[in-house]
């Protein structure tokens, strides 16, 4: 049996097209409205909200709380304090990302961790003589993303703390009366907040924001449009632009988190003496220059694109709906030297725009590439620019 | 209360925002530093496109405007604290979309702002609503007529293959037919060779568009009067035609041709209206090193030896640049800023018969909530594209009637649209404003003029609107009638014509804006022509604009560096 979410006596209501996708055994709709991309510029420009609580959340308590995650993820939880969180990933012993999440530390010996497949069994085995224990929160949470321009100054009518969060902070307040607990993080690049409400205050507090939002041009989003924003934000999505390595059949399906651009996390790695897993191999790929990929943005000449279709008779199409596909990357002697994962036209940059990796000595922003596509049933080569991730980055979410 | 609307000022104040612009008060004294390479008169949408273009290409670049901010007659004015009118200009789809990339749009806030629905109601509760979604589309469609729902899709297919064929005409610098040069015989001959290339059907529709009438066009494939009167709309737009005029049909093609977010035919509002779109322009024309200078109403062109030199301002001081370029309309370009002595007979008596003919106006709302269709209710969500109040052909054509014989429609045709429902920074929460592009209100009044008639326009144009929406006056808040004599006074065009002079055929290409003279360039040396009267003409398509700087590039590298040293030193 289909489950649904919290809010889905909301959600349900005001799904016009009433398509819905399975998301982790859950009703998760695609949109809203016929059209995604309304929902998507309602993001862009005012606000929108997104219900996205079927992620799978662990909560993780004990006074050997920071030390048992410092061990188990690669970005180094310890410089996270109470009240922030942090974009982290955990990796298996070949230093393959296993998965990706947002931890917040919630409280002192307290964390919530999300993570898209279930990690229990994996977490739970590996506590060892550490005094943590691991909850599966995943039903005693919904999970609210307000997100755009005006989240901010709507948030804050009802959770006036909202003013001064911090990018990555996290807060305690109340909506309607009801405690909840409000992240400045989402998965949409904008300005935007994640709000965390005990499953039985759920309807109560949506129909409290919903309400105090009337007339700001907010819309509900679906997972169309979230597409949309998360690949002009370049935050990468499993299973689209990497896949877990626990379940991976071999190593070409296998990524490590410095071939997946998060070489960042891991900037201060020489002073940090955690014995985490993955680390070894890590510095040894680090060391030896063995990164088979460099993840990176790709902005498609609009120029050579309009010629591939126009010296085929055809009207170019630019369809903002991205397209999850491996994508084949040549250098101009057709030598194969990566491949796109994520592809969409952005109606903000007004261009093809791609999430894509490619020979780590063409990741220099700037390199010319080829991305292959087919038009009228052959196979044409687009020129392509390697342009750094995020592809759209407003000042606003993180100012 | 909002409080995100970023620049909150009394009313009566602009979206413009000032910074890195002079405004007179402080221009500079010392003739060097009042000469540049190129001046622009005229800060509207083709003049800071065509300034934008030139600063890029190195140039020192000054924008001449009038009032107090740029934008011409694409403007958004905060006339009521909160409330943002488009005062003219209202949506986007024709603007060319290579200068989006080659002026770095997105990087200044480039933002085209889909339009989800187009609603057209119809007479006793009648009404066509069209959304997103293909399919509900075409069933909207039958439920009106079963002939006409694939009569639809046939028509937006053959639609479409026009368009492709004319499109590539839009982004070129018209051929002189009248020139020796071989180049622009070559020229000719490419065009013509396009169209040779296309099949029967489409060629054939191509011509019935470009010379017929529009109704005999949708005739061939439309029984229903509703979904006609709503596409035969776009055929009389801003053009002293009716759907049953002989050359309407080139209008309609015209408000086809456009594309936003790469959808060809679709039209969007930008965020924070045009205003908010030329706001984009000005920064990118700025970034690129142009210098925009405020409240500067220019007198003349300042010419020595049949050579620009520079410009005049009504105050009496002068900037000089071997480069003037007007991005005003034909008649103040040739007959006005310069002294038509200096001109050839045959240009000024082309200029003299160009037709300007306005007969459009605006009136916007500021209203309390959104109006009521009582068969749809009382809710946004029909309003999120334009509204289309002309209920057939025979509505459309009788409101021309009117216009005919020196009046202005008893029952006109409206293009409303409520922008607040999709740009929530345009109205307080629960409030909207509401654009009425009304149509006809000829420039020239039989027995009466505008400043008599201007609120009884407003009036008509409520009570129209009353019949569709019951109760819509009780929400009005403030309203504003622009006739097209208040056009002709604020922006400069004359006779208040939106396009800088109509679409009619010996107006277009070749001939636009006089045969001979439609390379932007004039018969005065380094004096050159960017606006809405030149190909490919009106509506905000920045072609002209670009063309043009193409041209005077050109010019300038043929001339060699000798003109950018002197002004230089």
């Amino acid at each position: 049996m289909i489950r649904k979410t919290p809010f889905h006596e909301r959600t349900n209501a005001l799904n016009e097209t009433q398509l819905w996708s399975h998301w982790s055994g859950t009703l998760a709709a695609n949109r809203y409205q016929v059209s995604d991309k309304m929902e998507y510029f309602a993001v862009r420009n005012a606000a929108g909200v997104f219900d996205s609580s079927p992620l799978y959340k662990y909560r993780i308590t004990g006074k050997d709380a920071e030390a048992f995650l410092s061990g188990i993820l690669a970005r180094d939880i310890r410089a996270c304090p109470a009240g922030h969180a942090q974009y982290t990933c955990w990796l298996d012993d070949s230093g393959y990302v296993i998965e990706d999440g947002v931890i917040l530390h919630t409280a002192k010996d307290e964390y919530l961790l999300t993570s898209a497949e279930p990690n229990h069994a994996y977490f739970g085995d590996r506590i060892g003589r550490h005094d943590v224990t691991i909850e599966d929160v995943s039903d005693d949470l919904g999970t609210l993303a307000l997100q755009g321009p005006r989240s901010r100054d709507l948030l804050k009518k009802l959770v006036p703390q909202m003013e001064k969060i911090p990018y990555f902070g996290v807060a305690k307040g109340e909506i309607g009366g009801a405690g909840v607990t409000v992240s400045r993080t989402g998965y949409s690049g904008d300005l935007g907040y994640e709000v965390w409400i005990d499953t039985p205050d759920a309807l109560h507090v949506w129909d409290t924001l919903w309400d105090s939002m009337e007339g700001h041009g907010v819309l509900p989003f679906g997972l169309a449009a979230l597409e949309m924003l998360r690949i002009e934000a370049g935050l990468l999505l499993m299973e689209a632009d990497f896949d877990s390595s626990r379940y991976a059949w071999n190593d070409a399906h296998r990524s490590t988190p410095i071939e997946l651009g998060w070489g960042w996390m891991f900037k201060d790695l020489k002073g940090d003496d955690r014995a985490f897993i993955g680390r070894k191999a890590l510095e040894r790929e680090v060391a030896d220059k063995t990164s088979r990929w460099a993840m990176r943005g790709l902005i498609l000449d609009w120029q050579d694109y309009d010629r591939v279709y126009n010296e085929a008779g055809l009207i170019p199409p630019k369809d903002h709906t991205p397209v999850l596909e491996d994508w084949m990357l040549y250098d101009d002697e057709y030598k194969r030297v990566g491949y796109a994962t994520s592809l969409m036209y952005s109606p903000m940059l007004q261009r093809h725009i791609a999430i894509a990796r490619v020979r780590p000595d063409l990741g220099k922003i700037g390199s010319k590439v080829n991305l292959e596509t087919t038009v009228n049933h052959q196979y044409e080569l687009v020129a392509a620019n390697v342009a750094r991730l995020p592809l759209y980055n407003p000042e606003r979410k993180t100012a | 209360m909002t409080t995100t609307i970023p620049t909150k000022r009394s009313p009566k104040s602009t979206n413009g925002s000032r910074a890195g612009t002079t405004s007179r008060s402080t221009v500079r004294s010392s003739r060097a530093d009042r000469t540049y390479d190129a001046i622009v008169v005229g800060g509207g949408h083709n003049g800071l496109v065509n300034g934008a273009y030139l600063a890029k290409a190195g140039l020192k670049t000054l924008i001449i405007e009038r009032r107090e901010f740029v934008g011409g007659a694409a403007i958004t004015e905060e006339l009521r604290p909160g409330f943002w009118f488009t005062t003219f200009s209202y949506a986007l789809s024709l603007l060319r979309p290579d200068i989006i990339h080659d002026l770095e749009l997105t990087k200044h806030g480039f933002m085209p702002l889909l339009m989800s629905t187009l609603f057209a109601p119809g007479e006793n509760g009648d009404y066509l609503l069209l959304g997103q979604d293909h399919g509900e589309n075409i069933r909207e469609i039958a439920r009106h007529s079963k002939h006409d729902a694939d009569a639809y899709e046939q028509y937006n297919h053959d639609i479409e293959m026009v368009c492709q064929a004319i499109k590539p005409v839009m982004d070129m610098v018209p051929p002189d037919i009248f020139s020796d040069d071989p180049e622009e015989w070559l020229a000719l001959a490419r065009l013509g060779n396009r169209f040779k290339k296309l099949d029967k059907r489409t060629l054939h529709n191509t011509v019935r568009l470009l010379t017929g009438s529009a109704a005999d066009f949708l005739d061939d494939y439309f029984d229903n009067d509703l979904i006609k009167g709503y596409l035969a709309s776009s055929s009389i737009i801003g053009t002293k035609v009716g759907p049953r005029s002989q050359g309407s049909g080139l209008v309609l093609l015209y408000h086809n041709v456009g594309e936003h977010d790469g959808i060809f035919g679709s039209w969007a509002f930008h965020k924070k209206g045009n205003g908010g779109f030329t706001q984009v322009l000005s920064r990118a024309a700025q970034a690129f090193g142009a210098e925009i200078v405020l409240e500067s109403p220019v007198d003349s062109i300042i010419t020595k030896n049949g050579q620009a030199t520079g410009v005049a301002l009504k105050d009496g001081s002068e900037y000089y640049a071997d480069t003037v370029v007007s991005s005003l309309d034909p008649r103040r370009t040739f007959l006005e800023l310069v002294n038509p002595r200096e001109l050839p007979d045959d240009l000024v008596e082309n200029i003299q018969r160009f037709r300007f003919q306005g007969t459009s106006s605006k009136v916007n709302f500021a209203l309390d909530g959104i109006p009521n269709f009582p068969p749809l209710g009382q809710k946004p969500d029909h309003f999120r594209g334009f509204t289309n109040i002309g209920p057939s052909m025979d509505y459309l054509e009788r409101a021309y009637d009117d216009a005919k014989y020196g009046w202005y429609s008893q029952n006109p045709y409206i293009d409303m649209a409520i922008q607040s429902t999709i740009d929530a920074d345009m109205a307080p929460p629960g409030k909207h404003v509401m654009s009425c592009f009304i149509q006809y209100t000829p420039y020239k009044l039989r027995e009466s003029d505008w400043d008599t008639e201007k609120e009884n326009l407003g009036d008509t144009v409520q009570r129209t609107l009353e019949n569709y929406f019951p109760g819509f006056g009780n929400l009005v808040l403030q309203r504003e009638v622009r006739t097209p004599l208040d056009i002709e006074r604020t922006v400069g065009l004359s006779e208040g014509n939106i396009f800088a002079g109509e679409f009619f055929a010996p107006q277009m290409f070749f001939f636009r804006p006089a045969p001979g003279w439609s390379q932007y360039r004039t018969p005065i040396d380094g004096y050159y022509q960017c606006g809405s009267g030149t190909h490919p003409g009106g509506c905000v398509t920045g072609g002209p604009g670009k063309l043009a700087a193409g041209q005077i590039l050109k010019d300038r590298a043929k001339s060699g560096s000798k003109a950018r040293a002197t002004s230089r030193a």
